[in-house]
């Protein structure tokens, strides 16, 4: 049961190689093989193009804050115990127009609470950083940019 | 121009439970109160029934709503999806059907147990989410409220709105709903000092920015208008009717295409006005589906009452409320009278062309209904 932990993503087809990806400390992009374009949420089809085949693309993790929302009870358990905690949707660098939601945090092992909520600003710049949660699963977390 | 379906079919009777954070019966037992109510309030037998619309949400099976209610053969069905985007959908493919032949008279209904903590959807889920909830759940975005509140803070940034005019949606519609006896929040009054003071549920959304949690059941008759004009009651004639997906949109977290802050409304509208003799300037009196208040503003702006980031101004400048411009959300509605889906809004929109609202607006000739902003979506723009 979700009881005693986060919420797992049920990979699919098209996205266990994206979630697998955060492993091996990399931000992979869905691409068309076909025209080139990069898209998100991950799919079987490009809607540029039609075309069914892809790889994927290393991203920089480069991004900024394009907005945010901080979480009060009543939570599932797992999340209960960080209330309140942020979750941001951050907008790539070198991807204008895909945006990904994720948590801001002080550092990789640092929990979803540990940025004060109140200092976050829409625009500000992060940068990804991987979080092991389990043997074989890593999330994307994001901190603040280093100067 | 214009869509064939225009005034050709009629909302000729409605029904509804009383509403309640916890009500006795089963949701089909609701159901069948509210249908045979819609049923003897447009005087149709029973008999007469041979359509049946429906959400893909809803939990009584068409089936099961004919064996009890023991109509003759249904000759037309079908579901719309996306919880409360569907219910302008499924009243308007109702009247599409009637509209096309497919059947004579059509019952759409809404029926829901929802205010026992247990039944919060949400909370419902294994330790795996799939297909679009994979990309934001197991961060923390849990709840509709938080996937709404994303959106509402992007708008506060990009247009200065306030929690005090965001606020008017709450304090418009609670003053409403203490005019109707029907609503739950009916003998609760609400002060912008009470919505300030209360409880974060997702910054920047409070408590009172949440619809009601509610049990309850609505439905609706619908037959031709021909055969309207032999009723009793003053016929409500769908007028126009549109859908929308817009490209890329993704259900609820819609943050993913180009310009999210023009949710699924925009198109929608888009398609409605072209298939209406009339215009936003023409409309007396709204039901904006408001499961979160940001939706409001959001749904304004989208169906052209004002322009893109005037919602906020629209809100709080006294339009939607009694006396108003454009009196939005006359029961209360899904904040303040109930919850269930968006329907007891088509049943609003319906009581105000046959004045009959606890907060009738005079001379109401034409009103807007809509469904939920953020997902794919539905309106109906009714008049008599």
């Amino acid at each position: 049961m979700a009881d005693d932990s986060f919420l797992l993503p049920g990979t699919d087809e098209y996205s266990t190689d994206f979630w697998a990806g955060f492993a091996d400390d990399k931000l992979l992009l869905q691409t068309c093989s076909s025209c080139g374009s990069a898209r998100y949420p991950t799919r079987p089809m490009c809607p540029d193009c039609r075309s069914l085949d892809y790889h994927w693309q290393e991203a920089s993790g480069r991004a900024t804050i394009w907005s945010f929302v901080v979480a009060h009870p009543p939570v599932l358990p797992a999340y209960a115990e960080f209330a309140p905690y942020n979750v941001v949707v951050v907008e790539l660098e070198d991807f204008p127009g895909i945006r990904m939601v994720g948590n801001l945090v002080a550092a990789a092992d640092a929990p979803i609470n540990s940025v004060d909520p109140h200092g976050i600003s829409i625009g500000e710049p992060v940068e990804i950083v991987f979080s092991p949660v389990s043997e074989d699963l890593t999330f994307p977390r994001w901190r603040r940019s280093s100067p | 121009m214009g869509s064939a379906l225009r005034d050709k079919a009629a909302i000729v009777g409605v029904g509804q439970t009383e509403f309640a954070k916890q009500l006795p019966g089963t949701e089909i037992e609701l159901a069948l109160r509210a249908i045979t109510m819609a049923l003897d309030d447009a005087g149709i037998p029973v008999t007469d029934v041979d359509g049946l619309a429906s959400y893909t949400m809803e939990d009584t099976e068409e089936v099961d709503i004919a064996r009890n209610l023991g109509t003759g053969p249904i000759t037309w069905f079908g579901q719309v999806g996306y919880g409360g985007g569907a219910g302008c959908g499924v009243v308007g493919n109702a009247a599409m059907a009637v509209a096309s032949g497919q059947c004579d008279v059509a019952v759409a209904w809404r029926s829901r147990k929802r205010g026992g903590r247990a039944s919060r959807p949400w909370a419902g889920v294994g330790s795996k989410v799939y297909g679009y909830q994979q990309w934001t759940r197991p961060f923390g975005l849990l709840r509709p409220v938080d996937e709404i509140a994303m959106l509402a803070r992007r708008y506060m940034h990009e247009y200065g709105m306030t929690r005090e005019q965001l606020a008017c949606v709450a304090l418009t519609q609670r003053r409403f709903a203490n005019n109707n006896p029907g609503a739950m929040m009916h003998e609760k009054a609400l002060t912008l000092d009470d919505y300030l003071a209360a409880r974060w549920i997702s910054e920047p959304l409070c408590l009172f920015d949440n619809c009601l949690e509610s049990d309850g059941a609505g439905a609706v008759v619908i037959c031709s208008t021909d055969r309207a004009k032999d009723l009793d009651r003053q016929p409500v004639l769908v007028h126009a009717f549109a859908q929308s997906i817009p490209p890329q949109l993704q259900t609820m977290t819609n943050y993913f295409c180009d310009d999210p802050l023009r949710g699924p409304s925009w198109e929608c509208a888009e398609r409605l006005w072209r298939n209406a003799d009339l215009g936003p300037e023409d409309v007396d009196v709204a039901q904006i589906y408001d499961a979160f208040s940001p939706l409001v503003p959001l749904s304004l702006e989208g169906y052209r009452f004002c322009g893109r980031g005037e919602g906020k101004d629209f809100i709080s400048d006294g339009s939607i409320g009694p006396g108003g411009s454009l009196p939005v959300n006359t029961s209360g509605a899904g904040m303040s009278e109930a919850y269930v889906h968006g329907f007891n809004l088509i049943v609003e929109g319906v009581r105000q062309l046959r004045d009959e609202s606890p907060n009738q607006v005079d001379n109401a000739r034409t009103c807007l209904v809509t469904s939920g902003e953020g997902v794919p979506t539905s309106a109906l723009l009714l008049r008599r």
